[in-house]
């Protein structure tokens, strides 16, 4: 669709689309770089997947991630997030595997030596350092641009050759280990290491979270290094609770960005991007106002921005061919419960609630929790990420009851049987799953909502409910990610970027995709 | 479609629905598959088939001809999307040569696009290419759908050609112009008729469907019995096409689909084809590549060549200077034009050498009762088409 | 036999490659004994009589993946080998249909079309693509990977050397290289066709030998391995060796003989003997000491070093690394002599494609399940099969009207979650995979003769093969190239000088290839001075 520039009611340098993390990170750096800047948001309020919202009445709770802990410190420093209100209602929450039959595994170096064999703590250690030495030298890679092939072009080549020194430093021999591994599952892996089948299932756990893998699918160990290392360029705060829930960063992002000059609509979804010339030039929203710019920015998933929002006429059939194959299904839902006390889970001391309770209890219950969804189904034991958020904030329920907010795999996207009827039965089937971990936890309950990918889909217009808005795997990483002319957050089409979790370095709230988009977008113009 | 009887692993190639009389007239059996077809290669001779094509009327089968209906809202915007030339400027009843390119601007495929309709049209090329064609569809409203096998197609060419087929009874198809599109009737089937063709000469090809085709066959047989109509294979058309200039997938070009070898891809610019690349119309794919290209010139060039001596310069590759140390091209196409008296070739030639008027050297190998001899032959780069008699555009036609 | 002496190497396990080893080395004059512990030579590629007057190809069945290179240069054909490609192949579906493959690509196109005429066009930027990964891939089948840690010159010119040939392919087609290698077959598959039939019969050859499933990310590098072989130019063709797989090997021990080799049967090696820290010959099970400063071996990574060599002449490191190699079993063979030709009425009469590979498994799904089974201790209950019946083509293996049956069996564990293997399991496997074969054939039961099955415990007893991977390891990502077998020593040497590895565990992995062979005597042959 053309509209002729004479129509153009307003105009600014830069258009972002989607006021999620990334696309607020992404004003607000473009604002600080002195581009006047519009964020156009889809929903009545900024945060995209990270946003606070009531679930039961009185109850609130983080609708999509619950934990902040992969947001590089450096950043949040940049964008003034506490001076525009950020506040932590936990840091360096810690991580707690349930065991079956009661008892908790705590996850942390120290409490880990109580609950391990001499031999599986000694390799604990060992295990957990080599892995940061690892994620340490990975990390630099996230905020870099990702390198084109086959260019002469010397930025290229000299990112190719950083990630290579990156990982020369470590040495010959962890340099050798991490070229093994990487290409690893992390089954094998953690067979390798340790014994104990709860912290093998507890530390594959985070392997396999928002991937479409089981730990025994090849590249599992890419995946858990990839967390790791996003969590190494976070800096030392680990695992964070913002106060007020997810929509509390987004809100201080917000404030950033508007502090420094952007202008935030909410309620205004994007129906096209506005093409001249072979170059995006603005974009019209569904209620038919046209807004111009010189460029436009899309925190959408590159499904949507490329073949909605732009469309396939404006771009090569190669590359539409290439948008059409990404794999983004996603397969983990959300479910968020209204309680009237606090959980209580077996064996576990109550303190666990303050941080991130797993169930994954072996690896290989994760796999076979993964085997389900190869065929369309959710899994018949889920594993769960658990978070108590009012543990750490009462705020976010009436006083003295609590939220129990969990995200729960394997839900396919394309369950067979629909989600009309298979969101009950995966409802049920989870409690089933959380009751055996918490007795007596059904009676507790008031209000509950399970989101699963169609949901998420539908609420935070992510094609297949996807967090990573493509599954982060090797074939979907760095150079090709989202797709190869794509990869360095520019498009084909001149002025339009991509600055969401479709692009290096992924989902999660990170919010370094804005980053490296916003430098892109500046240095372009 | 005539299907063969036997199943397709006994029998892969399939028969077309003028199979039978081709079978008939063929003298020396000699059939080649094309496109999953069987067909002639060489009826009786191929000069005797070559000299009908430029001085009485011929038939050729062109069924194998892979053909796709193209309708829907969005057929033109689809089409406008795959293909370098403006459809939009296609007005009905037209007919338009285009080649279509991939991300890098390498060529697919070459074809002509027929617009049937408002918003109806027809692809018709030498190569299956749904799976592109499809994948091109991403995002419109367009149907796609091959109907290779419902349309029967002959090219009746040659100077006498529209004679014969005024006298076969289609009035007024000497007012076609050069390709328009009329529809007609014979008997009680409908019959399509555009004035294309490959041989560049006049001409004219007919569509109709395959159980009007033994009759159409044998009321164009009669129609010009007195006009010296004859079939014709593929190689007096090849000899024919190569003198009009025209192009040949995995002749002179290798589709991009299909190159395994990096380097092998070939752009419309770098194939002389620059003529049908509009860049004003809006974006097609490959357009991007295409406009870069241009800016930095093509790197080689299909041209025509007229060679020294009579032996055509099959597969030779080109050269500088007579002393053969510097390699600047080779030959896809060559023929000694029986009309022009020359000795032609179509060859790729790299930057600068393909300019008009430049002296490149081809070697030749010649076969002296089965002694080989290397013989260094000086090469002139020239205009093509090599043969081009105005009567391929008069309208009307003249009567031979 | 008797033992030569002054010898310059000493070759563990006469399998193909330590024979190809043999040759290049005594080709190149050094005088080389050849040591295998059966009384009979070929490892895994052997052609046995194990029922009266048939010819069993009892391991390895088929032959593409021999590089002509070594069948050239070791001049094979002059000591009887030959290699006759198979003339199609087939999945059958259940409840009836079929899809064939046709060498004649008009005859293929119909066929695939009858499931998808957009997968019978697909098909050839399929076949396109494949086989620029191939072009890719192939020449770096005969070189030694170089090693990514090391400075020395020859390293950084091999990674030069990979890093031009990478560049060379072009920006689009190296995004499509990193992909390629890393993604699984389900999805490699799902970026070309949309009719199941058809992904599920390219899919086979992703999951052949691997403990991966079609849905494990590197499983589409493992289809292109398939892929690599050539007969006469033509990419991808298999065939069969005439009289069997062992005649691959009965032609590379006669051309080692002719070349001044010695080769003893019946002559396990029990050690290999370090002494000064560098290698000094072998010790035989039965006491007895073979001396030679060189010792190459065949056996898998794990077998020599774990089993064949004293620990403490080796690196705590290395060993560590080792016992990391994977190796795990995947599969099983059946061995089946027929009292006539099978009917399966699937198959349209007349179709050649009966004369190739033949398959059951109609949908990647059902593959997938297949390896949980495996996943979890298990046969598969519906195993993915890979049948031929070579007979039809070699007239050398079975009496007149006769035939022979080789089964190919994906997937069956080398360890069972409910205890060690016994005859029973043996049986009820076996019966697991006649019964799926006698599905789709209803006169297969009766016709059958005679039938060995063997799990991957009975391969690692007989051939030696460490649980019965017949890969001598995983062909992982973290187990090819400069990682293969373990990192840092992935270029045929062993920690201890002179002694090298030569089998499939090295670097380009499984399958009756020879590169590993060849690669080593490369190897050896310059650690002399010898190099040309």
């Amino acid at each position: 669709m053309t509209v002729a520039a004479s129509t153009t009611q307003s105009r600014y340098d830069c258009v972002v689309i989607g006021g999620g993390h990334n696309g607020l990170v992404c004003a607000g750096l473009l604002a600080r770089g002195g581009r006047s800047v519009l964020v156009l948001e889809a929903g009545a309020q900024v945060g995209g997947a990270a946003l606070t919202r009531e679930f039961a009445p009185g109850f609130r709770v983080s609708a999509g991630a619950h934990l902040l802990h992969l947001m590089p410190a450096d950043l949040s420093r940049e964008l003034q997030l506490e001076a525009h209100g950020l506040e932590w209602a936990a840091r360096g929450m810690p991580s707690t595997a349930v065991v079956v039959g009661g008892g908790g595994l705590g996850l942390g170096l120290e409490e880990a030596q109580q609950g391990l064999s001499v031999a599986d703590a000694q390799a604990y250690a060992v295990y957990t350092a080599r892995m940061r030495r690892f994620a340490a030298a990975l990390a630099p890679m996230l905020s870099r641009l990702p390198p084109r092939l086959g260019t002469t072009a010397w930025a290229d080549r000299l990112s190719m050759l950083r990630i290579g020194w990156e990982i020369r430093k470590l040495g010959r021999r962890d340099m050798r280990e991490l070229l093994r591994i990487i290409g690893m599952n992390v089954y094998d892996l953690l067979e390798e290491n340790f014994d104990s089948a709860a912290l093998k299932g507890a530390l594959g756990f985070d392997a396999v979270l928002g991937a479409n893998l089981g730990p025994r699918s090849p590249g599992t160990v890419l995946t858990l290094l990839y967390r790791l290392a996003g969590q190494s360029a976070a800096g030392a705060a680990g695992l964070s609770q913002p106060k007020g829930g997810m929509g509390a960063l987004c809100d201080a992002l917000a404030k950033s960005a508007s502090a420094a000059g952007a202008t935030i609509r909410t309620g205004a979804p994007v129906a096209t991007i506005v093409v001249e010339g072979d170059r995006a030039c603005g974009v019209v929203l569904e209620s038919g106002e046209s807004i111009g710019a010189h460029s436009v920015i899309s925190s959408a998933d590159p499904k949507v921005t490329f073949l909605r929002l732009l469309g396939a006429r404006y771009l090569d059939t190669g590359f539409v061919r290439r948008v059409n194959h990404i794999r983004s299904h996603g397969l983990a839902a959300k479910l968020h419960l209204a309680l009237n006390r606090a959980p209580a889970f077996s064996g576990v001391d109550g303190s666990a609630l303050s941080g991130r309770l797993l169930i994954a209890p072996s690896l290989q219950h994760i796999e076979h929790a993964y085997n389900h969804s190869k065929y369309g189904e959710f899994s018949g034991a889920p594993i769960m990420e658990i978070t108590v958020p009012t543990a750490n904030d009462p705020t976010l329920a009436p006083a003295g009851q609590h939220v129990l907010s969990a995200i729960v795999q394997y839900a396919p996207y394309a369950l067979k049987e629909g989600w009309q009827s298979g969101r009950q039965r995966f409802m049920d089937t989870a409690l089933k799953q959380l009751e055996k971990f918490t007795p007596g936890l059904r009676g507790c309950i008031v209000g509950a909502e399970l989101l699963t990918p169609a949901d998420i889909e539908q609420e935070f217009r992510i094609s297949g409910g996807h967090w990573h808005h493509g599954d982060l795997a090797f074939d979907q990483f760095l150079m090709v990610r989202p797709v190869p002319g794509a990869a360095q957050y520019r498009t084909p089409m001149d002025g339009l970027f991509l600055c969401g979790a479709g692009c290096h370095p992924g989902g999660g709230v990170m919010g370094v995709a804005g980053r490296n988009a916003a430098q892109q977008v500046l240095k372009s113009s | 479609m005539t299907e063969s009887l036997a199943p397709h692993f006994k029998q892969p190639l399939l028969k077309t629905p003028f199979h039978e009389r081709a079978r008939a007239l063929s003298q020396i059996d000699s059939f080649v598959p094309w496109a999953g077809y069987t067909t002639v290669d060489v009826f009786s001779t191929m000069e005797q088939e070559y000299f009908s094509i430029r001085n009485a009327t011929t038939l050729y089968d062109l069924t194998p001809m892979v053909k796709y209906r193209v309708s829907g809202p969005e057929a033109m915007p689809y089409l406008n999307r795959l293909v370098t030339r403006d459809v939009a400027k296609l007005r009905p009843d037209r007919v338009a040569y285009c080649v279509w390119c991939n991300d890098a601007g390498h060529l697919i495929d070459d074809g002509t696009i027929f617009r049937m309709g408002e918003s109806d049209y027809r692809i018709c090329t030498a190569e299956r290419q749904i799976d592109w064609l499809l994948d091109s569809a991403i995002g419109f409203d367009v149907q796609i759908v091959e109907v290779t096998e419902q349309i029967a197609a002959l090219a009746v060419q040659g100077p006498t050609s529209c004679a014969v087929l005024k006298t076969m009874g289609l009035w007024g198809v000497e007012k076609l112009k050069p390709f328009e599109i009329g529809y007609f009737m014979l008997g009680a089937h409908p019959l399509t008729v555009s004035r294309t063709g490959f041989t560049g000469d006049l001409g004219y090809e007919l569509w109709m469907e395959p159980g009007a085709a033994l009759g159409l066959w044998d009321a164009l047989m009669e129609a010009g019995r007195s006009r010296g109509i004859r079939a014709i294979g593929s190689q007096a058309l090849n000899v024919a096409r190569i003198e009009a200039g025209f192009l040949l997938p995995n002749v002179d070009f290798v589709s991009a689909e299909h190159t395994i070898r990096t380097g092998r891809d070939r752009s419309p610019l770098e194939l002389g084809l620059g003529w049908l690349v509009d860049f004003n119309k809006g974006h097609f794919t490959g357009r991007r590549a295409l406009l870069q290209e241009k800016t930095q010139g093509p790197r080689r060039q299909l041209v025509g060549l007229d060679i020294a001596g009579n032996k055509p310069a099959h597969n030779a590759l080109l050269y500088t200077d007579d002393s053969g140390k510097r390699e600047i091209g080779s030959v896809t196409s060559a023929i000694w034009s029986p009309t022009c008296k020359r000795n032609i070739a179509l060859a790729i030639v790299d930057a600068p050498h393909f300019q008009i008027g430049s002296t490149v050297w081809a070697e030749i190998y010649l076969n002296r009762e089965l002694v080989w001899e290397r013989r260094m032959s000086r090469a002139q780069v020239v205009e093509r088409p090599f043969f081009a008699p105005e009567r391929r555009r008069a309208t009307p036609p003249a009567e031979f | 036999m008797r033992t030569p002496r002054d010898l310059d190497a000493i070759i563990v396990g006469a399998g193909h490659n330590g024979l190809v080893a043999g040759c290049y080395l005594a080709r190149s004059g050094l005088k080389v004994l050849v040591l295998e512990r059966q009384p009979y030579i070929g490892g895994a590629a052997v052609s046995r009589q194990l029922y009266e007057n048939f010819t069993y190809s009892n391991c390895s069945y088929v032959c593409s993946l021999l590089r002509p290179e070594i069948i050239r240069t070791l001049e094979l054909p002059k000591y009887g080998l030959q290699v006759i490609p198979y003339e199609g192949g087939v999945t059958m579906m259940q409840g009836g249909g079929h899809l064939a493959n046709y060498d004649n690509h008009d005859a293929l196109r119909r066929e695939i079309a009858r499931h998808s005429t957009r997968d019978a066009e697909a098909y050839d930027r399929y076949a396109r693509d494949v086989m620029r990964q191939c072009k890719f891939i192939k020449p770096l089948l005969m070189r030694e990977p170089p090693d990514p840690t090391s400075f020395k010159p020859r390293d950084i010119q091999e990674l030069l050397y990979l890093g031009r040939r990478f560049h060379g392919l072009g920006e689009e087609r190296m995004y499509d290289t990193l992909r390629f290698w890393t993604m699984s077959a389900a999805d490699f598959l799902d970026e070309y066709f949309e009719s199941e039939i058809v992904k599920a019969h390219f899919a086979g050859s992703s999951i052949i030998g691997t403990a991966l499933g079609p849905r494990s990310p590197g499983t589409a590098y493992v289809l292109l391995h398939h892929y690599m072989g050539d007969i006469d130019d033509t990419v991808g063709a298999w065939g069969f060796a005439r009289g069997g797989m062992g005649s691959i090997t009965k032609a590379l021990g006669a051309s080692f003989e002719a070349s001044g080799g010695t080769i003893r049967s019946a002559a396990p090696v029990a050690k290999i003997l370090v002494r000064n820290g560098r290698a000094s010959g072998v010790a035989l099970a039965g006491g007895e000491e073979i001396h030679a400063p060189l010792v190459i071996s065949n056996l898998d990574v794990r077998r020599t070093f774990l089993e064949t060599m004293d620990s403490k002449d080796l690196p705590d490191e290395f060993l560590r690394q080792v016992k990391n190699f994977k190796i795990r079993g995947s599969s099983g063979k059946l061995n089946i002599a027929l009292d006539g030709m099978p009917r399966f009425p699937a198959i349209p009469e007349g179709s050649p494609s009966i004369r190739g590979d033949m398959h059951v498994t109609d949908t990647i799904e059902m593959m997938e399940h297949a390896y949980d089974d495996w996943k979890d201790g298990r046969w598969s209950r519906a195993p993915y099969i890979d049948m031929l019946i070579p007979s039809q083509i070699d007239p050398t293996m079975v009496p007149d009207g006769k035939h022979y049956m080789s089964v190919f069996v994906q997937y069956c564990p080398y360890e069972l979650a409910d205890g060690p293997w016994d005859a029973a399991k043996r049986r009820a496997f076996g019966d697991t995979v006649i019964d799926t074969i006698a599905q789709h054939s209803p006169n297969f039961k009766e016709l059958i003769l005679h039938a060995e099955i063997r799990t991957p415990w009975d391969i690692e007893n007989e051939v030696g093969l460490t649980e019965g991977n017949i890969f001598q390891g995983e062909l992982t990502m973290d187990q090819l190239l400069f990682n293969r077998p373990v990192p840092g020593y992935a270029q045929y040497r062993a920690p201890v000088r002179g002694v090298y590895m030569c089998g499939s565990s090295t670097h380009p992995g499984g399958g009756v290839m020879g590169a590993p062979g060849a690669n080593a005597a490369r190897a050896v042959l310059r650690d002399l001075g010898r190099a040309n």
